[in-house]
């Protein structure tokens, strides 16, 4: 946090909770889908695990010592960058590809800009898209126990029958932390049991995003399909535990819903229309810059200020 | 002699076009890709600019002011046409490389830039050293940022690949978005080495009153720049 903010007149907003608590219960959140990706996929999820948050760790610690800026590793906010980072990579990744994302996240995408809170897009969704962009046969390697691994995003692109039932337990393929949806909506749970996030930001998402899909993906209400789309993917890990981030997200309740609406669109758009199958990625890192933009034309009225009603 | 030696110096470190003016970032963001595209788009951009610092300096008192830029525009269209020419004619492979840049180093503002800026003001030998050093920093600003890229992006240097087959480059880096960062970088180191070069002298000491509101935290008091405090 930069010193500038430290005085101010009242009146003050008293939270229990500091960065490093709200950081805590993020990371508390994360666990049910981190233990269920590592059954799941086996030690190779463990070891992208341990390697994102490793060496998002060290990066923030040299740099801040490179910088002689205070170290801000204690706040934990770069254990949930690099660990969100290795949950979005597949469980076939080499070790050493959440150590180019991690460094590649802490220092360009978030230290740079500022630190924690001055980050302009989401780190380790930033990083990920960067180590997409950068080993693109690699990051959508999805095979896993010799199966062949088409995600089923790919498969419903391909017009083959998906198990809605495989999808929720998670026996699906996919990014270590994506694939059961009954571990991320634990993990929801615990975020909203503490009040860390609220559910303005999933749930339009989530509901723009299947009335979406609905009106121009071309297969009418089919709730198969729709189904598919919403557990099969990235969108439940993406709408809870990363469109949420505070930085990079609207902090009004109407900017919010605009977000949450825009993820939606932006991630239709990427999946009906791209060459991929999948999107949320790409789609938050988007709607992230339009944050600023949102932020100004929902800026609410001053007390006073009104004008008539 | 010591006026062109320190024009030189000008264009080359204290004014490099690319990592200090911005200038003429088309170009740098788009050829870039490999350190020899780079030197190639350099040096022809080079060429153009001492040939049109030259003719206009000597032109300079036959232009009248009301129509410098267009008559500045001619000049430099018709350099960047012999050049195009004789580059498809000698060097063709570098002429397909670098493509649609070619024609628009007359949109250069670098060479417009100097015209209006230098040449136009100042007798011919100068100008042609200021065409020189302008030339030769944006030649090694853009050598610099495709030598980077390349290694980086592609393994390779000036073609040469030096990373073995198993070990992947990362390809953003020679993809748009990897000509932003390099640029960001340099400029940042840059600008860097020039604070401190610059730190000893033409500096002015903060005081507690100037701290008060600097978010500057982590000068703790020390010299900094004037033109820090001005934005």
């Amino acid at each position: 946090m930069s010193d500038l903010f430290n005085v101010s007149s009242g009146p003050h907003i008293r939270s229990k909770y500091t960065t490093q608590k709200i950081m805590g219960i993020v990371i508390l959140a994360l666990l049910p889908t981190t233990i269920y990706g590592i059954v799941h996929f086996g030690i190779k999820a463990a070891v992208l695990v341990v390697s994102g948050i490793v060496t998002c760790v060290i990066t923030e610690l040299i740099y801040d010592l490179i910088m002689k800026k205070p170290i801000t590793v204690g706040d934990l906010s770069a254990v949930v960058t690099g660990l969100l980072l290795a949950l979005n990579m597949p469980p076939n990744a080499g070790w050493w590809m959440p150590v180019i994302g991690g460094i590649f996240a802490i220092v360009f995408v978030k230290m740079l800009f500022g630190g924690l809170g001055q980050n302009f897009m989401n780190p380790a969704l930033a990083g990920r898209c960067f180590l997409v962009i950068c080993f693109t046969a690699e990051m959508t390697d999805f095979g896993y126990d010799g199966i062949t691994g088409a995600t089923p995003l790919a498969m419903i692109r391909n017009n083959e029958a998906v198990s809605v039932k495989d999808m929720i337990l998670g026996n699906i393929p996919g990014t270590i932390g994506e694939t059961s949806l009954v571990a991320i909506v634990l993990g929801a749970c615990i975020m909203l049991a503490f009040g860390v996030i609220d559910l303005k930001i999933p749930l339009t998402y989530i509901i723009s995003f299947v009335i979406f899909m609905g009106l121009f993906a071309g297969r009418g209400w089919n709730v198969d399909y729709l189904l598919a789309q919403v557990a099969g993917g990235g969108l439940m890990l993406g709408a809870f535990f990363m469109a949420t981030d505070y930085a990079t997200s609207p902090i009004t309740s109407g900017g919010k819903i605009v977000y949450g609406i825009a993820l939606g669109i932006m991630t239709g758009i990427f999946r009906c229309f791209s060459s991929s199958a999948e999107g949320v990625s790409f789609a938050i890192v988007f709607c992230n810059l339009l944050v600023p933009i949102i932020e100004t034309l929902t800026l609410p009225k001053c007390f006073g200020k009104g004008g008539e009603a | 002699m010591g006026r062109s030696l320190e024009r030189l110096y000008n264009g080359i470190v204290k004014e490099n076009p690319t990592l200090v003016l911005m200038l003429g970032m088309c170009p740098t963001l788009a050829v870039t890709t490999s350190a020899i595209n780079g030197v190639g788009m350099g040096l022809t951009t080079t060429v153009v600019l001492v040939m049109s610092n030259l003719l206009i300096s000597l032109l300079r008192k036959l232009i009248p002011d009301s129509v410098r830029i267009p008559a500045f525009i001619v000049i430099i269209a018709s350099f960047v046409t012999i050049v195009q020419l004789l580059l498809q004619a000698y060097i063709p492979g570098l002429y397909s490389a670098l493509g649609i840049y070619i024609p628009l180093i007359v949109v250069n503002c670098i060479i417009l830039g100097r015209a209006e800026a230098y040449a136009s003001k100042n007798p011919v030998i100068p100008s042609v050293f200021d065409g020189v050093g302008m030339g030769l920093g944006f030649t090694i600003g853009l050598t610099l940022i495709g030598m980077i890229r390349e290694i980086l992006g592609a393994g390779s240097i000036f073609g040469f690949r030096f990373l073995p087959e198993s070990i992947k480059p990362l390809t953003i880096f020679i993809l748009a978005p990897g000509a932003f960062f390099v640029l960001a970088v340099l400029t940042a180191v840059m600008n860097k080495v020039k604070d401190r070069s610059q730190n000893d002298s033409a500096g002015i000491q903060c005081s507690d009153e100037m701290c008060k509101g600097c978010i500057n935290t982590g000068c703790k008091g020390r010299i900094i720049e004037g033109s820090d405090i001005d934005g």
